[in-house]
């Protein structure tokens, strides 16, 4: 029994054994738990965004001085600037609840006791400053 | 098949996400916001050029940018997944996302490499 009912993940439109309920597809609007789940999701959205953006940064400056003014002055369109401060809040929301995950998926033990988990946040934040000052410093120096 | 595949996946996912996660912010807010609105000077072209021509910065430039977008096909493929109940185009969608984290590496390293 069990078999014929696991043998098959793919969707089919209508099977006659069981019935399935529609699920809308906005039914995460009306929780704001699920509203959060969705949008800690849809950061991914924001970062590859920004990966796309940083690519085109560097075509910039490898075609030369004009082609990197050029993209500078984009960057300073009220477009742009709007896209980027969306895409912070996003790519910000994403660190945190990744770093707030972090004790979930890496399990320390020091000797035989283990790492508290507020330790191993702790530490992710320390890094995420220093490596953000450490960027800021090789960027801008 | 699939079930094989699938922690590679997952790892890049995980790669990514950490990457994303320490670097993304701090790039995106100097070059996207600070410098275009004033708040800091740009960069001079000649120190730009030499940053993004220094073998480390390309490597670092290439293993961020590739890994975000491996990062971003797999929590997006779950996302229309869950988020938009497309269950049945299960296939299509991993096809699509993936298929763009690879062509979007593909283009970092082409770029990079010919800088």
């Amino acid at each position: 029994m069990e078999e014929t009912v696991n043998r098959n993940p793919l969707y089919t439109k209508y099977h006659p054994k069981w019935y399935r309920a529609r699920i809308p597809i906005f039914w995460w609007v009306h929780k704001v738990p699920h509203i959060r789940f969705i949008a800690r999701e849809l950061t991914s959205v924001a970062v590859a965004l920004y990966a796309c953006i940083l690519l085109f940064q560097i075509s910039a400056v490898a075609d030369g001085p004009e082609a990197y003014l050029r993209f500078l002055a984009w960057l300073k369109t009220p477009f742009s600037v709007l896209l980027h401060a969306v895409a912070f809040l996003f790519v910000l929301f994403h660190s945190i609840t990744w770093f707030n995950l972090a004790p979930k998926a890496l399990v320390v033990s020091l000797g035989n006791k283990p790492v508290p988990p507020a330790a191993i946040v702790a530490l992710n934040y320390a890094a995420w400053v220093i490596l953000s000052l450490g960027i800021s410093w090789i960027l801008l120096k | 098949m699939k079930k094989t595949i699938e922690p590679f996946w997952w790892g890049l996912f995980g790669a990514g996400g950490t990457c994303a996660a320490f670097f993304i912010p701090v790039l995106l807010f100097l070059n996207g916001l600070a410098i275009p609105l004033g708040w800091i000077q740009p960069p001079a072209f000649e120190h730009m050029f030499n940053l993004v021509t220094h073998p480390l910065t390309r490597l670092f430039l290439f293993v961020v940018i590739s890994l975000s977008f491996f990062h971003w096909a797999h929590r997006f493929r779950f996302t229309l997944y869950d988020g938009l109940q497309l269950k049945h185009l299960n296939q299509l969608i991993a096809v699509l996302t993936y298929g763009s984290a690879i062509v979007g590496t593909l283009i970092a390293a082409f770029t990079l490499w010919n800088i």
